[in-house]
C-alpha cells in the first residue's frame, strides 16, 4: 500500500466526520471554535450554552435549546407540534422538495423548523417559538408561516406576551408565492398582537436574512441579538456583486445593527433570559403592584 | 429608442423585417411578388399567434420586463386626474422609484402608490430602474397613514424587480421599512386593491402588494425570489431561469390557482406594449368596480376580510396531536 493511502485511511479511522452545522453535536465530541481556533471538548461547550469558554463565540443552538435556554425550567408545553410542510408546487430542481423535507425530518426530529409553545419566561404566561436553521434553512413556507401566526392568535387569545428567537434563510423559495404569502400573514397577526396591547420581544439569531427579517421577527417592541449575529435582508453576496466593492468589516452584524439603530441591543446568550424577563416585567399588562 | 426584441420572437422578428423589406419594394413592377408578400404575411400571422398564444413563465416574464410595457406613470396619466405627487419620507430623502399621490379616479378620491421605472435611461437611473431604498418603503407608508387619516382609498401599482440590495440599503433598514409597510398595509382602515402591472418581485414587491383585491395583467409576474437568482441557487446558473420560472409558479395564473390573486386582464397578443391603450382603459374598470364593491363594505369587515385572506394563504400538513 503507498503511504500516502495508508495516511489516509489512518485519518479516516481517526475522525468521525459530521456534517452540519455542530448544533447537535454529541458530548464525547471535540471541536474547534471557528473564532478562536482552540480545540475544545463538546461536554464543557454544551454546559456553556454552546458559547466557546475562550472567546465568547456563539454556536449555532437547535431550536429546543433556544427555548430551554430562555423559559422557567420545565414551563414549556409545545402546540401545533404536527404542522408541517407538504410540496404544494411539486417543486423539483437539483433534488425534489419533498426530499429536502424528508432529510429535514429524518436529521432534526422535527416536523418544521419552527418549535412553538406556551411557557413561562420570571413566572409570566408567554407565547413562544424558536426557528431552527438545519432544517431547510429555517427559511419559511406555509407550515412556520402557519405556526408563527398561529402563536400569534394563542397570545392574543389568552393574553400572553410573544418572545421568538429567529433564524432563517428567508422566504422558502421551494413553496413560491405561498411562502411569499406568509410575510404578510405573519406581520399582519403580529400588527394584531400590537393592537391587542401585548408586549413582542424578538432574538435575532445567526444567521436572519430574507423574507423573515423583513416581517415578523422586526415587528417586535424591542429586538435583540446575539453576539455576531447576521441579520439582513439581502446576503452579504448579492450585497457585495451589487456595489462591486469589497463590505465592511462587521456589515450586517448585531454590533454594526445596533449602531445603527436598528435593534435595541446586542446580548449575550447567559444573559438573553434576564433582558427579555426585565422587558416583559415592565411590559406585560398589569404590571404595577 | 432602438427597437427592443425579446429571445423568444426573434424569428417572427426576422419574419416580419423579411415582410417589410418586400413590402418596401416596387411590387407594380415585380407581380410575382404580390403572392409571396401574401404568403408571408400569412406565415407571419400564423407565427404569430403561436408564439404568442401559450407564452411560457418565463416568456411571460421577458414581457413583464419589456421597457415599453405600460407602466405606473402610464396609468397614472391615463386613468387619474387632479394628481398632487407625495415626496421623501420625512426622515431622509425622497426616493424616486416609489410614486405616491393623491388622485381622482372619476369621481373617486384616491391614494396611488406605485413602483415607478423610468422610460428613458435618464429617468432610469434617478429612479434606480423601480428597485426601491428604504426610502421608497417609508414614504409608501407615509401615503398609507394619509390615505387612513382621510379615509381615502389605496390603490397600487406593482413593477419592481424588488427592494434594492445596496449596501446603504442594508444599514438604513431595508428589511425594517418592508416589513412596517406589511404591517401598516395589513389593517389600514380603508379599501385596499392591487394591480400587478409588470415584474412583482418579491418582498419589495410585497410591501405594498397586497390588500382587499389583487387584479393581474396576463403578462404581469409576483414571485418569492427572481428566477435568475432561483437558478444561480439552484444550479449556480443564471441561464436556467426558465426552469426557476417554470417551477416557481409566479404567472397570473399560477396566482389564481393558488387562491392569491382574483382576477386577471387580458393584453393583447404579444403583450401589452403592443397596444397599451384598451388595457390601461380595462385596468381602471376594474379597479373602479372593485373600489365601489369594497366601499359597500364596512370597515370592520373590510379588515376581517382581509385579514381572513392572508390566514387562508398557505398549503401544510397537520397530523393528529
Amino acid at each position: 500500500m503507498p503511504i500516502n493511502d495508508w495516511f489516509k485511511q489512518r485519518e479516516s479511522r481517526r475522525y468521525t466526520v459530521t456534517s452540519g452545522s455542530g448544533a447537535d453535536l454529541p458530548d464525547g465530541v471535540w471541536r474547534t471554535c471557528p473564532e478562536c481556533r482552540k480545540t475544545l471538548y463538546q461536554g464543557d461547550v454544551a454546559r456553556s450554552l454552546s458559547v466557546c469558554p475562550h472567546c465568547a463565540h456563539h454556536f449555532e443552538l437547535i431550536a429546543a435549546d433556544r427555548i430551554e435556554a430562555l423559559v422557567d425550567p420545565g414551563s414549556f408545553e409545545e402546540t401545533n407540534a404536527s404542522v408541517g410542510s407538504v410540496d404544494p408546487l411539486r417543486f423539483s430542481a437539483v433534488k425534489p422538495y419533498t426530499e429536502s423535507l424528508a432529510a429535514a425530518r429524518e436529521s432534526c426530529g422535527l416536523a418544521e423548523a419552527a418549535i412553538t409553545g406556551r411557557a413561562r419566561i420570571g413566572d409570566r404566561a408567554v407565547a413562544i417559538g424558536a426557528l431552527d436553521f438545519r432544517f431547510v434553512g429555517a427559511s419559511m413556507g406555509s407550515a412556520v408561516g402557519e405556526k408563527v401566526t398561529r402563536l400569534f392568535e394563542l397570545a392574543i387569545a389568552e393574553r400572553r406576551a410573544v418572545v421568538l428567537v429567529v433564524a432563517s434563510g428567508g422566504a422558502r423559495m421551494q413553496e413560491g408565492m405561498l411562502s411569499l404569502m406568509q410575510m404578510a400573514k405573519t406581520a399582519a397577526a403580529a400588527e394584531r398582537l400590537a393592537r391587542a396591547g401585548l408586549p413582542y420581544v424578538s432574538v435575532l439569531v445567526n444567521p436572519t436574512y430574507g423574507g423573515v427579517t423583513a416581517s415578523f421577527a422586526v415587528l417586535a417592541d424591542m429586538i435583540f441579538a446575539e453576539p455576531g449575529a447576521l441579520v439582513g435582508f439581502a446576503g452579504p453576496r448579492l450585497v457585495e456583486q451589487t456595489i462591486r466593492r469589497s463590505l465592511p468589516k462587521g456589515f450586517q452584524s448585531a454590533e454594526s445593527l445596533v449602531d445603527h439603530g436598528m435593534i435595541d441591543g446586542v446580548v449575550p446568550r447567559a444573559e438573553m433570559r434576564g433582558r427579555v424577563a426585565a422587558v416583559l416585567g415592565y411590559l406585560v399588562p398589569g404590571g404595577d403592584v | 429608442m432602438a427597437r427592443f426584441v425579446m429571445e423568444f420572437e426573434r424569428p417572427l422578428v426576422e419574419l416580419e423585417d423579411k415582410l417589410d423589406e418586400l413590402k418596401a419594394l416596387d411590387v407594380a413592377s415585380l407581380p410575382e411578388l404580390a403572392a409571396e408578400i401574401e404568403d408571408l404575411e400569412r406565415e407571419v400571422e400564423r407565427l404569430r399567434e403561436t408564439l404568442y398564444a401559450a407564452l411560457s413563465p418565463w416568456e411571460r416574464v421577458q414581457v413583464s420586463r419589456h421597457p415599453a410595457r405600460p407602466k405606473t406613470d402610464d396609468y397614472v396619466a391615463e386613468l387619474f386626474t387632479d394628481v398632487v405627487e407625495l415626496r421623501g419620507d420625512r426622515a431622509y430623502g425622497d426616493d424616486e422609484a416609489v410614486f405616491t399621490a393623491l388622485a381622482t379616479l372619476g369621481a373617486r378620491r384616491v391614494v396611488v402608490i406605485g413602483h415607478r421605472k423610468g422610460r428613458t435611461t435618464k429617468e432610469n437611473v434617478r429612479r434606480n430602474f423601480g428597485s426601491p431604498h428604504p426610502e421608497g418603503f417609508r414614504k409608501a407608508r407615509r401615503a398609507m397613514r394619509l390615505a387612513e387619516k382621510f379615509s381615502l382609498p389605496v390603490v397600487t401599482f406593482l413593477d419592481t424587480a424588488g427592494a434594492y440590495p445596496g449596501l446603504e440599503d442594508e444599514e438604513r433598514g431595508q428589511a425594517w421599512a418592508i416589513a412596517e409597510c406589511l404591517a401598516t398595509l395589513s389593517d389600514l382602515p380603508v379599501p385596499v386593491v392591487v394591480v400587478g402591472i409588470g415584474e412583482g418581485g418579491s418582498g419589495g414587491a410585497l410591501a405594498i402588494g397586497f390588500g382587499d383585491r389583487l387584479i393581474m395583467l396576463e403578462n404581469a409576474y409576483y414571485s418569492v425570489i427572481s428566477p435568475e437568482m432561483c437558478a444561480m441557487i439552484l444550479y449556480k446558473d443564471t441561464a436556467r431561469a426558465a426552469e426557476s420560472a417554470s417551477a416557481l409558479a409566479l404567472t397570473a395564473d399560477d396566482l389564481m390557482r393558488l387562491g392569491i390573486a382574483d382576477e386577471v386582464v387580458p393584453e393583447p397578443l404579444g403583450g401589452a406594449h403592443r397596444d397599451p391603450a384598451p388595457v390601461i382603459v380595462a385596468v381602471g374598470e376594474r379597479i373602479t368596480s372593485a373600489l365601489e364593491a369594497l366601499s359597500a363594505e364596512d370597515t370592520g369587515a373590510l379588515l376581517e376580510n382581509r385579514y381572513g385572506r392572508l390566514r387562508a394563504i398557505g398549503v401544510f400538513a397537520e397530523g393528529d396531536g
